[in-house]
């Protein structure tokens, strides 16, 4: 069932040893042969072409030995397990790169560390373990407000560099280390790169893998186990190869496109896989964009997902972080387990309907469904551009919302962005300013907040039988609180316009 | 390979010099792929666990002795099983908001056994765990496909073992609450090869049994069906030990847990 055809331009860069990681050859494989790989966007030749045939005229015994193609998930973690080569379906022990946890696994994580290894043990690097309170913080639970203690007390015995700690639950912005959301934190603190393994406590760990980068969620336990040894065991995934080509509508964003993917391979039609995104359309979308992309992959059950890192990706990376990186790519003969080819300028806006995040279908069609509130918010939908894309629509509206609509900024940065950064088009307007134009609720502290319901006095929590229309990533019975809520997943423009109209709405309606 | 990891971070205690021992007859091959389908690990050459392949299910040990690598025995057990479709999602499982327990904290572990299942929608007419009791009576949960989806935090499985129930028999499972299962030791993740919660009611009297060649069997009583699972192979001896730590600690890949 494999396609092996790969349809890559056999474009090989030049290399300078200052311009190495621009340029993202992989050092590690013995061969001489040079993976092909995605070179800076200008230079790409977007004609698809046939595969590169195997080099016949070299015998085995010239090249040291049969090389096998690796995608870049097999690439990545070969290199952090010291390996030449792996296949799919090989356990292997691989180096982490960085651990992250939260306020609402972290304790559990700390414990096992120390219940296992002694409570004198000391972790294998405080430098490679980033702490993130971000779940349950502006709230009076006691339990919530505890674990955020508990962490601070670890971080403080083990001399944890990265610990975004936050005291001051009345006034977020009084805290300066406080980051927000785990995931979006990570990526604006410069804590992804290229090539490298992290790992975290929670599902939505994958969504660094737009930084071309292993990144997968993982339990307490593992996490105690890593905490010690800084290595972890891992089933080397086949990998998934989903192509998107076409140039993005306007009224399009990354979670109308992977809301799309979900539809179609289901829940579980990614389990123990990788999902390796690439394509034109790929290299046309912000960092932002592909950590959406990236972020939602464990709802279709994938392990990781990757997206080549290219020029995107360095500048951001760059401006973040001075710690050298090594970016690799998938081979030119490597083997895909599926190969996805997939048309954007074809698609529309969808919806995930209650209660599964695979029970895709076109917002238009979903006009008849009254909803009784907006939520913009989490990891998914709550960075910068997201705010930016829903105050584009409001603006381009002009009208007043119909139903509560909450925004939730993820960090404290995101936060500052809505209130500082002028929207493009709208003469100068902030975020906030729309969105109080539009009858918004204020924006409120940056948290992962309702996504996932939490502790009853959560802002905008479900706590009725309402339907939503949320920018977030799960919409299963309860997701967001009250078990009979009715979740509609979609993309910020989708949620703006369904704001807009107090029922399900196709964000063409405002954009066109 | 079998390096013990203590070299990597020379705080942990005083390694242990490998362990020797060869509890039974049967040593495991050396190198196995894992059957790709049905689980997640894969330890090298490791003295052969205790795991007996006279099986039958292991008795969960009490929770504060997880992981002190004691030796587990292993029997048939019988009970009454909980039957539940696809796409359990783990805050079905356990709700979001019960999280703030920490699952390593004993009082917390067994509050959480408490919670189990409380977020399954009004469709299921039973509870797992009656309102106002700790334990469940139902000893087996049978799903459908993806059970256990969404999140990766580990208080899904610890709920359900902390509530009592040995095992989960399933169509298919999402992959971090499976690995979680198998870190944890706290229930057994086993596959059926048919779709058996069609055929199954909440409140059967069911067995699960071990057999020789590491695949198990289902039989309820109360429809007199018999159901063959999958084998849980390289996971069998990881869960039968109580979890990654006991596992790689019987294999000296990590000291033995010290308080000193």
């Amino acid at each position: 069932m494999a396609s092996s055809v790969i349809s890559s331009s056999p474009f090989v860069c030049k290399s300078s040893s200052s311009l190495k990681k621009d340029l993202g050859f992989s050092s590690f494989t013995k061969s001489s042969q040079i993976s092909i790989h995605r070179c800076q966007k200008k230079s790409i030749s977007r004609k698809i072409v046939s595969v590169m045939a195997p080099q016949k005229d070299r015998s085995p015994g010239t090249t040291g030995s049969v090389k096998t193609g690796m995608t870049m998930t097999e690439k990545i973690l070969a290199r952090a397990a010291e390996k030449s080569l792996v296949v799919p379906g090989d356990n292997i022990w691989v180096n982490v790169d960085v651990l992250m946890t939260h306020d609402v696994c972290g304790p559990g994580a700390f414990g096992i560390f120390k219940r296992e290894f002694g409570e004198k043990a000391k972790v294998w690097d405080p430098e490679k373990i980033v702490v993130i309170p971000d779940h349950y913080i502006f709230t009076t639970d006691k339990r919530a407000n505890r674990n955020v203690d508990i962490m601070r007390e670890h971080c403080k015995e083990q001399n944890i560099k990265y610990f975004y700690d936050i005291t001051d639950l009345g006034n977020f912005k009084a805290n300066p280390d406080y980051k927000g959301v785990c995931h979006v934190a990570l990526a604006q603190e410069g804590h992804c790169r290229p090539g490298e393994v992290l790992v975290g406590t929670d599902s939505h760990t994958c969504t660094a893998g737009a930084f071309g980068q292993f990144a997968t969620g993982i339990g307490n336990t593992d996490a105690g186990f890593v905490l010690g040894t800084g290595k972890i065991l891992l089933k080397v995934p086949p990998t998934m190869r989903f192509i998107l080509d076409g140039e993005m509508p306007s009224f399009l964003q990354a979670k109308d496109l992977i809301l799309q993917i979900i539809g179609e391979i289901s829940v579980a039609g990614a389990t123990y896989k990788t999902m390796e995104f690439s394509g034109t359309t790929i290299e046309s979308l912000s960092m932002e964009e592909r950590m959406t992309l990236c972020n939602m992959v464990v709802e279709a059950g994938g392990k990781n997902g990757v997206i080549p890192p290219d020029a995107t990706t360095f500048d951001y990376v760059e401006n973040r972080t001075s710690v050298p990186f090594e970016p690799v790519y998938s081979d030119g003969n490597a083997s895909f387990v599926a190969d996805y080819r997939i048309d954007v300028s074809k698609l529309e806006p969808v919806v995930a309907k209650p209660h599964s995040p695979d029970n895709r279908a076109l917002a238009r069609e979903c006009k008849d469904v009254k909803i009784d509130r907006v939520y913009i918010g989490s990891c998914t939908g709550g960075k910068t551009e997201d705010f930016m894309a829903a105050a584009k629509l409001f603006h381009a509206a002009g009208r007043k919302v119909k139903v509560p609509t909450f925004l939730v900024p993820a960090t404290q940065k995101v936060w500052m962005d809505v209130y500082a950064l002028p929207v493009p088009g709208t003469g100068g307007k902030t975020c906030a300013q729309i969105f109080e134009e539009a009858g918004c609720d204020t924006p409120t502290s940056p948290s992962c907040g309702a996504c996932l319901g939490g502790p009853a006095d959560t802002y905008a929590r479900l706590n009725e039988p309402q339907v939503c229309v949320s920018t977030t990533n799960r919409n299963f019975p309860g997701r967001m609180g009250h078990k009979e809520g009715q979740i509609y997943l979609a993309s910020p423009f989708t949620a703006a316009a369904s704001a807009l109209t107090g029922h399900v709405a196709d964000p063409r309606e405002f954009l066109q | 390979m079998a390096t013990s990891l203590q070299f990597l971070n020379p705080t942990l205690f005083k390694s242990l010099a490998p362990s020797n021992k060869t509890s039974s007859s049967l040593s495991p091959s050396p190198l196995f792929r894992l059957n790709s389908t049905s689980t997640a690990f894969n330890f090298r050459p490791l003295t052969s666990s205790s795991s007996s392949s006279s099986a039958a299910i292991i008795t969960r040990a009490a929770a504060s002795s997880s992981g002190s690598g004691e030796s587990l025995t292993r029997e048939t057990f019988h009970g009454l099983c909980f039957v539940l479709k696809d796409n359990i999602d783990t805050d079905q499982i356990i709700p979001a908001e019960y999280t703030t327990l920490i699952p390593s904290v004993p009082e917390d572990r067994e509050k959480l056994g408490s919670f189990a299942l409380c977020g399954l929608p009004e469709f299921y007419n039973d509870r797992f765990v009656v309102p106002g009791e700790m334990k469940s009576k139902y000893s087996v949960i049978i799903g459908g496909d993806n059970f256990g989806c969404g999140s990766s935090r580990e208080h899904a499985p610890v709920c359900l073992g902390a509530a009592g129930a040995k095992a989960v028999v399933a169509e298919s499972y999402a992959r971090i609450f499976f690995r979680n299962s198998v870190a944890t030791g706290e229930i057994y993740p086993l596959e059926s090869e048919v779709r058996i919660c069609d055929e199954c009611k909440t409140g059967d009297v069911v067995t699960v049994e071990h057999k020789e060649d590491g695949s198990s069997l289902l039989i309820n009583h109360t429809t007199r069906k018999e159901y063959k699972l999958k084998p849980l192979g390289d996971a069998g001896p990881v869960i039968d030990e109580g979890g990654i730590f006991a596992y790689s600690r019987k294999a000296g890949m990590i000291p033995a847990a010290s308080s000193a």
